[in-house]
């Protein structure tokens, strides 16, 4: 669908707002939204909500032969996926600017920064490694999808567990969860990005902007760092001209924001690990809010089956009981089949033989396996169909300029008979293809 | 190949939200058990010329996988949620418009295309979409001792001879949609219809309260 436009009147006030340090939800200038991390059943799954976006990431993982440049490394592979579910201008399937912009931040920030180690991920040098794959679905777009991508993506990584694999000579045997508790993979350290907009050429500036003020925004600067005050990726977009001493304050800013986000997510992290430790039941299911009034929740409940046996056959012994006898296909030319006698022409056509000849010509299609059960097939059926079809011939012979015998090895009488109905054949299908 | 109908089967917990996304016009997350599946519908809306339909609206039905993109599997899926939406829906009183369902897979723990069916059903009633009745999806599996389970877990699944998934409707509780898969008796087919029939009025029961309990504190 094409993005609703924005009225001159809302950007104006958006703008005044700002202008007057105002925010529509009423936060200050450098204020996150209230952020939420959850995990999901298995390992790998996360959601993050940031006010009112909402977006799941997926880690999974898969053993493949590794790059030629690189035989003793594993592979990462990076997806934002920006579902229709989001917001009614994302496309499925479409490859949008957005979309483009922010996978390759997300691979930016995540592979290029060298988070991840790499080589423990190889299994057998040059042959086998385990290629890791994060998926980000973004649910809801409220505005700073970089920044919630990006979380999610490090905290599904840091959830992951990947299956135990041991190796003896030649042979590598890979444990179920089950068999050997899946192990985590070795994450040196976080990067999380922080998006700060800017308004009126540079001179106001807000920290995690939400999705109208992203619409009214000038530019945008991501600057993706860790705990230890590293940046590992900074990206202008929008063409905004910065002064030194605004790049340097929106890095110190980014890290003390980095600091407390770093902070939940451990946090979120050891929550989790201890309530999958105690036993209890995690994900989505037991995450779901239930002091709302737009949820609710049943137990387990039972399904009487008293009377279902007897409802059952009482359904089958009234039904029709289903034709025995069912008509044989008949093959009067190698390569055709005639199964049943079609119906009647409803369409008014000169040629009124056309709808078996249609219908032979459908059969022909399964006239290869018609054929095999016909092998066995008696010929006086043949011989019969053989009149009819003669008589049927006849009747059209008169029509017809020029006949031509495409079979003429097959036996005295059907090149008669298979000539003009194969041509009649060739007539029916290119009139089906024209009205197609 | 009879049943013994004595021990009664069972549906797993089941929970909904609604209105959990912010832009959608009607969204809802459906758990049946551990499976979970978010749903999210917007419509009626523009829709592009060359998909308009003179006289109804045009639905379209988009089912997304957890992990890499969308194959074949979602799009049978797809096919069946989108027949039984559209013979629920009364398409006719938006022609040249748009509905779009779009539904994010979030656990697969087992009969995955019911919760599709009852995840997809409470998204357009959240969305407020002209229906003539609700409907929902029952899945039922028989083991390998003949035995009919309902609502089957993944494991359950794996295990069973066939799977079948009903689309139930809320009026007549008749079967408007069934996909099967395995080998079974008419018998055990007509059985296992009987018993989603039963299933189902259980399901309606919860859309009930989850729309009551919404609406409890508007006057």
């Amino acid at each position: 669908m094409k993005e609703t436009l924005l009225s001159n009147c809302e950007r104006d006030f958006l703008l005044q707002a700002i202008a007057e340090k105002k925010r529509l939800d009423g936060r200050q200038t450098y204020d996150y939204r209230k952020m939420k991390i959850t995990f999901g059943t298995d390992y790998g799954c996360c959601f993050v909500d940031l006010g009112k976006t909402r977006v799941m990431a997926q880690v999974s993982c898969e053993l493949v032969a590794p790059k030629e440049s690189r035989p003793n490394e594993g592979i990462m592979f990076f997806n934002i996926e920006l579902s229709p579910m989001a917001s009614p201008t994302f496309e499925q399937g479409r490859q949008s600017e957005l979309s483009v912009k922010l996978n390759r931040q997300l691979e930016r920030c995540l592979r290029n920064s060298k988070c991840i180690d790499t080589e423990s991920l190889c299994v057998v040098s040059g042959e086998k490694v385990w290629k890791i794959r994060v998926d980000v679905h973004v649910l809801n777009h409220d505005g700073n999808l970089m920044d919630v991508a990006s979380i999610a993506a490090i905290t599904a990584l840091c959830h992951f567990r990947r299956p135990d694999v041991s190796i003896q000579g030649d042979e590598v045997t890979v444990y179920s969860p089950e068999e050997r508790d899946p192990i985590p993979l070795s994450i040196y350290h976080m990067p999380i990005s922080v998006s700060f907009s800017f308004f009126q050429q540079g001179t106001y500036l807000l920290v995690d902007p939400c999705e109208r003020e992203e619409r009214v925004m000038d530019g945008l600067l991501m600057i993706a760092m860790n705990k230890h005050r590293e940046i590992c990726s900074i990206q202008s977009s929008g063409g905004i001209m910065l002064l030194k001493e605004q790049v340097m304050r929106c890095s110190k800013i980014a890290s003390v924001k980095v600091s407390e986000i770093t902070e939940l997510l451990i946090k979120a992290l050891e929550n989790d690990k201890k309530a999958r430790k105690e036993g209890g039941r995690c994900g989505f299911a037991e995450s779901m809010p239930q002091e709302r009034i737009t949820a609710l929740k049943f137990e387990e409940t039972s399904v009487e089956m008293t009377d279902v046996a007897e409802r059952a056959s009482d359904v089958v012994q009234g039904a029709e009981a289903p034709p025995l006898m069912v008509p044989s296909p008949v093959v009067p030319v190698p390569g055709v089949g005639q199964v049943g006698l079609g119906l009647q022409n409803t369409w008014g056509l000169e040629e009124e033989d056309d709808d078996e000849e249609e219908e032979a010509e459908e059969c022909a299609n399964r006239g290869e396996e018609g054929e095999e059960k016909v092998t066995k097939m008696e010929v006086e059926r043949h011989k019969k169909d053989a009149s009819r079809e003669e008589d049927v011939v006849v009747l059209s012979d008169s029509e017809e300029e020029e006949v031509v015998v495409l079979h003429p090895e097959t036996s005295a009488k059907t090149p008669n008979t298979a000539g003009p109905r194969s041509h009649q054949n060739g007539a029916a299908t290119s009139k089906k293809r024209k009205k197609k | 190949m009879e049943v013994c109908g004595s021990p009664a089967v069972t549906l797993r917990e089941f929970g909904c939200e609604q209105s959990l996304l912010s832009r959608p016009d009607g969204s809802a997350s459906f758990i049946q058990g551990d499976t979970s599946v978010l749903a999210a519908a917007y419509g009626p809306a523009e829709v592009k010329v060359s998909k308009e339909i003179y006289d109804r609206a045009t639905l379209d039905v988009l089912i997304q996988p957890k992990v890499g993109l969308p194959s074949v599997r979602e799009r049978a899926q797809e096919q069946c949620v989108r027949e039984t939406c559209e013979a629920s829906l009364l398409l006719s009183l938006h022609p040249r418009s748009s509905l779009t369902l779009i539904l994010q897979l979030i656990h697969d723990d087992g009969s995955i295309l019911s919760c599709f069916l009852n995840a997809a059903c409470m998204a357009l009633m959240d969305a407020g979409l002209p229906m003539s009745f609700l409907f929902c999806g029952v899945t039922c599996a028989i083991d390998v001792d003949g035995q009919i389970i309902t609502d089957p877990t993944a494991a359950q699944e794996k295990e069973s001879r066939a799977v079948m998934t009903f689309a139930i409707d809320s009026k007549e509780h008749k079967v408007m949609m069934s996909s099967t898969k395995g080998s079974f008796s008419v018998n055990e087919l007509q059985q296992c219809v009987a018993v989603s029939q039963k299933a189902s009025e259980k399901i309606f029961q919860f859309y009930r309260d989850s729309v009551k309990r919404r609406y409890s504190k508007i006057l």
